[in-house]
């Protein structure tokens, strides 16, 4: 950077956020992903002579739920508009979408990033229907088509250009990613295309100044690549500009090989799109109860379960881990109930043994061998002293491969702490007499002998002995 | 004019009541139809014609079962070549049908052809069409009139007793108009555009031509209501028109008269017959009062605004991927959309297409489109009032009758002028009807009835009234008699 | 309104048209003249007038979230003019 210029990056964010509907926008074609080419594409879809657009009241119902979680506000009234252009995976010639009017305008996304929490405001929200899918190097000389995915519902989120670093914007991201899927409005498989960021960069020498000419990047599917390619950009243009030179408004793509961004051939000047409403779409009015239920079925947010999370003394990490999965949450929930005073315990296996445990085996939280409940079974052991932690850890792991719940594991392999006075001052008797060396050290003030016989005890045990209850009666028989 | 020179009374409804006993058979009824079809080839009326139309199965009691119809080719016909009188579909099969055709199919009438037309509705000739122009069948050197030429040539021909056809701007009223046939335009929303080949789509609406109100009004029945397809389609309950044409008496019916709709322009031929057939109403009981539309002076502008832009967005679809022309030898994608539209598309469709992106291209929007809806609004309010003062509105359908062909192909905007009349009530979305009130010479002159908006039955019922007082609509072509 | 040939050019290159250059200027000639019939409307009074997008003002119904169409590729290919795999066929789009 030079020294002279201190420059400030600018950036704005488009997601496009697949809706999870079980058919299109404006037809009755299914939405699944990955059947074969055109199974999916209906002739309305396919924009045939004399079809006509029938608009889905499901994607209205995860608009409206998105905006309500936003904070935004929800149009009473909005309009389809056609926004015409021709492409060969927009069947009509023109795409259904929402210009003037858009169902949801403002709200705000609330990121973290390291302990910094900031808002990223939205401009709107809007629903419009997918294109379909090109494939360019399967024909030769030709491209094909594939319009399956025309006809998805859409919903575009536009951000204010109010982020300044491409780690705030992955922050943003990440924590639009979250929210989507937590509030079941999109499965946001990145891989799949259900979740689609366009960025839009530019610089300027000083948070005083005027905006500078921007370009979009676009089509970028990864976390990491939406980083990278907006590091670049911003580099890029801040050479150019230190150059002497202009930046040109464009479209950029991001090419992950070389880790650069470059211009798109064949892109033409901006695009005249004629937008103007669909005549073929009456205005969609919102009744406020539809929005008034959809509100009271709105799920606990992420941002308010992380804060209940903290305020409970659950550490950060976990705190966050919790608040990025609503199925982990609702695993939380189930413990929670079953054990309300041990939220730390709770939180900590949830998390540590269970969490890797699933992870190891690349299962989703609802195929856990250990259900929640019976895990609350086994931490309710923990608590009230039948098993130490130790005990508690092979007995999950036994738990995990057999089904079995706590108490049948506990039962089998006999894994009961032993807290019985006299079966454990017997143990502890039986270590002194093999021992005696190192309980006359330890009388005669060697006090690491104490940790040698507390781990023959545990031993002769077989690891079962009560820590707290062997630690005291071995200082008993040992007098001191 | 003596009897040799009418067509006999024999509605629907008689031909019904002869099915059902057994006085004829649709297999007759195909017989007459396909005779009267060879005998009016000359005309071009026709662009497909079904080769062996299916006989209907068992009846149904419908009163259109084992009828002989033809559709105007803007309806989608599954299995049957449907070219919306253009290049672009010259090939096209639809896998689906149109919502009214499943509505007859269903009814039992029988399809015998696809009607010529301008292409994709832009016309008022049925010169535009890419299989040749309609001729009248009045006089064949003169245009059948459009879009719906086709249309009301077949019926006025009498070969086939009803067809299909559509109204964005006077496409089923004038060429009834021109023919001497009977033609309603029902209000828009009423029928459904499911496999309606789109021209604009705020203003296109589906209906039929007939030889009276009464086939017209069974005609009709039999296709409109809600059909989910069409998200601008009414869940209105359709009236039974049949029983209100019966039981309606004209006596104390208030017709107005929209002075911009008697305008200069208007031959004075024209003038006298509807003014005769005023009389007839008023005879019959009806009063008459002078009404003013004062916006209906920017009707045809509004029109040559909104329906370009319209028709420019749903003809986009149109590029030689998935279905239609596509042109041989294109070495990259802009060149197979550019002549698979340049070869595939008329020059009127072309013409039309150019204004409509033009107008809606940045910068222009506000100033045409919109203005022009603004507009819209101020020629329905118009409407409106003038319905405070009276139940149904009376003028001729056409300045002139049937032009000679070729004599305004060269002139767009001299075409575009003369539906004046017309296109005001697409603007308002009004229900109309065209129906004959006289001749001059061998030239049927159109009366156009506007009712208010969902008020078919009262447009039907009155047009019912005057045709049983008149026999204008009788009238066969010369070379019928 | 008066068009140049560039004005046409651009609006046609908007609709993918291409009608040959020879033909531009009485192309251009005849879209002014529909462009003044209808520049008329510049002299309406329409401030505060609600645009009338559809007649009768209806609104939108919502249809449910239901799989009501199967594969009908085959059927709705047969009008394709050109397909492989079951993909539709264009020349090579480079991105």
């Amino acid at each position: 950077m030079s020294a002279s210029t201190s420059w400030q990056a600018v950036i704005g964010l488009e997601i496009h956020v697949q809706l999870s509907t079980v058919s299109k926008i404006f037809s009755g074609a299914a939405t699944a992903f990955g059947a074969e080419p055109n199974v999916q594409a209906c002739a309305v879809d396919l924009g045939l002579p004399g079809t006509l657009p029938v608009f889905n009241g499901a994607a209205l119902d995860l608009a409206i739920r998105f905006g309500l979680a936003v904070g935004a506000d929800i149009a009473p009234v909005s309009i389809f508009a056609r926004k015409n252009y021709f492409y060969p995976d927009l069947p009509k010639g023109y795409q259904i979408s929402q210009f003037e009017q858009p169902i949801v305008s403002g709200g705000v996304i609330r990121a973290r990033l390291g302990e910094q929490v900031f808002g990223v405001q939205l401009v709107r929200a809007h629903l419009e229907e997918d294109a379909g899918k090109s494939v360019h190097d399967a024909f030769h000389g030709a491209s094909g088509i594939d319009l399956n995915r025309a006809g998805t519902p859409l919903l575009e989120v536009v951000t204010e250009p109010v982020m300044h670093s491409a780690a705030e914007a992955v922050a943003c991201l990440k924590a639009l990613h979250t929210l989507v899927r937590w509030i079941g409005v999109c499965d946001g498989n990145l891989q799949e295309g259900s979740f689609r960021c366009d960025a839009n960069v530019s610089v300027r020498p000083g948070a005083d100044a005027p905006l500078g000419t921007r370009c979009e990047i676009k089509n970028l599917n990864s976390f990491r690549f939406i980083e990278k390619a907006i590091d670049y950009e911003i580099e890029r243009q801040i050479r150019v500009l230190e150059n002497g030179g202009v930046i040109r408004q464009e479209t950029r793509l991001f090419d992950p090989a070389r880790g650069e961004t470059r211009t798109m051939r064949s892109k033409e000047d901006a695009h005249d799109y004629r937008y103007f409403p669909d005549p073929d779409l009456p205005p969609l009015i919102v009744d406020p109860a539809r929005i008034e239920a959809i509100r009271a079925a709105l799920p606990v947010l992420p941002d308010a379960v992380r804060s209940e999370l903290l305020s409970l003394g659950v550490n950060g990490e976990h705190a966050e881990l919790i608040a990025s999965e609503r199925e982990l949450y609702s695993a939380w929930q189930a413990l929670r109930t079953a054990l309300p005073g041990e939220p730390k315990l709770c939180a900590n296996w949830l998390c540590g043994e269970w969490l890797g445990a699933l992870n190891a085996a690349e299962l989703a939280v609802s195929a856990a061998p250990v259900s929640p409940a019976a895990l609350a079974g086994l931490l309710t052991r923990i608590v009230d002293g039948a098993l130490s932690g130790r005990m508690a850890k092979q007995a999950f792991e036994a738990m995990w491969t057999s089904g079995e719940s706590a108490d049948q594991v506990i039962e089998r392999l006999g894994l009961k702490q032993i807290e019985d006075g006299d079966a454990l001052g017997g143990l502890v008797d039986s270590v002194l007499a093999q021992y005696p060396k190192q309980a006359a050290d330890y009388r005669a003030g060697q006090d690491k002998m104490l940790q040698f016989l507390v781990g023959q005890v545990m031993k002769a045990s077989r690891g079962q002995a009560n820590p707290a209850q062997l630690n005291a009666l071995l200082r008993a028989r040992l007098g001191r | 004019m003596s009897d040799r020179d009418l067509a006999p009374l024999h509605s629907l409804r008689d031909l019904a009541a002869e099915l059902a006993d057994g006085a004829t058979t649709p297999a007759a009824l195909l017989e007459q139809s396909r005779a009267a079809l060879d005998a009016c080839a000359g005309l071009n009326a026709l662009i497909t014609r079904l080769p062996a139309p299916a006989a209907p199965g068992a009846s149904g009691g419908h009163p259109l079962w084992g009828v002989p119809y033809a559709h105007k080719d803007l309806f989608c016909t599954a299995g049957v070549r449907t070219t919306a009188g253009s290049k672009m579909l010259a090939d096209f099969v639809p896998p689906y049908s149109a919502h009214i055709h499943e509505r007859l199919d269903a009814a039992g009438a029988v399809l015998v052809g696809k009607a010529n037309m301008d292409e994709f509705a832009m016309g008022s000739s049925s010169e535009h069409s890419a299989f040749g122009p309609v001729a009248n069948p009045h006089d064949p050197s003169r245009v059948a009139g459009g879009s719906s030429g086709g249309s009301a040539a077949l019926v006025a021909a009498r070969a086939v007793r009803f067809a299909t056809a559509s109204d964005t701007g006077g496409s089923i009223r004038q060429p009834a108009a021109f023919c001497g046939v009977t033609g309603i335009k029902p209000t828009w929303g009423r029928v459904s555009r499911y496999g309606m080949i789109a021209y604009a789509s705020s203003l296109d609406q589906a209906g039929v031509i007939a030889t009276s109100a009464v086939d017209c009004a069974i005609a009709l029945q039999c296709i409109a209501g809600h059909d989910r397809r069409d998200s601008t389609s009414q869940a209105l309950a359709v009236p039974d028109w049949l029983d209100q044409l019966d039981r309606f008496d004209l006596q104390g019916l208030r017709i107005g008269l929209p002075t911009p709709m008697y305008g200069e322009g208007i031959d004075v031929e024209v003038l006298e017959a509807v003014a005769e057939a005023r009389r007839v109403l008023e005879q019959a009981g009806a009063k008459v009062v002078d009404v003013d539309l004062p916006n209906a002076g920017w009707a045809i502008a509004a029109y040559y605004v909104i329906a370009p832009c319209e028709a420019s967005s749903n003809l986009a679809r149109y590029d030689g991927v998935r279905f239609g022309h596509r042109a041989e030898g294109v070495r990259n994608l802009e060149e197979l959309y550019t002549r698979s539209r340049t070869e595939g598309f008329g020059a009127e469709v072309q013409r039309r297409i150019l204004i409509g992106s033009f107008a809606l291209s940045a910068g222009y929007y506000d100033a045409y489109y919109l203005k022009a809806q603004r507009v819209r609004r101020l020629i329905a309010e118009d409407f409106a009032r003038a319905f405070e003062h009276c139940d149904l509105l009376l003028s001729p359908t056409t300045p002139t009758p049937a032009f000679r062909i070729g004599e305004k192909l060269d002139d767009p905007l001299a075409m575009y002028a003369a539906d004046v009349n017309t296109v005001a009530v697409n603007l308002a979305g009004l229900p109309a009807m065209s129906l004959p009130c006289g001749y001059v010479g061998r030239l049927p002159v159109g009366l156009q009835l506007i009712g208010k908006s969902w008020d078919e039955g009262l447009l039907l019922a009155a047009a019912h009234a005057y045709q049983r007082r008149t026999a204008w609509h009788r009238v066969l072509p010369e070379s019928l008699r | 309104m008066k068009l140049t040939d560039a004005d046409v050019r651009r609006v046609a290159q908007l609709a993918r048209l291409a009608p040959p250059d020879a033909a531009l200027p009485a192309l251009a000639a005849e879209l002014g003249r529909i462009l003044d019939l209808v520049e008329v409307l510049d002299t309406a009074a329409t401030d505060d007038v609600i645009p009338l997008r559809q007649p009768g003002d209806p609104i939108l119904p919502l249809r449910a979230d239901a799989v009501t169409e199967s594969d009908q590729r085959e059927a709705l290919q047969a009008v394709a003019p050109q397909t492989a795999g079951g993909y539709y066929l264009v020349p090579k789009v480079i991105e």
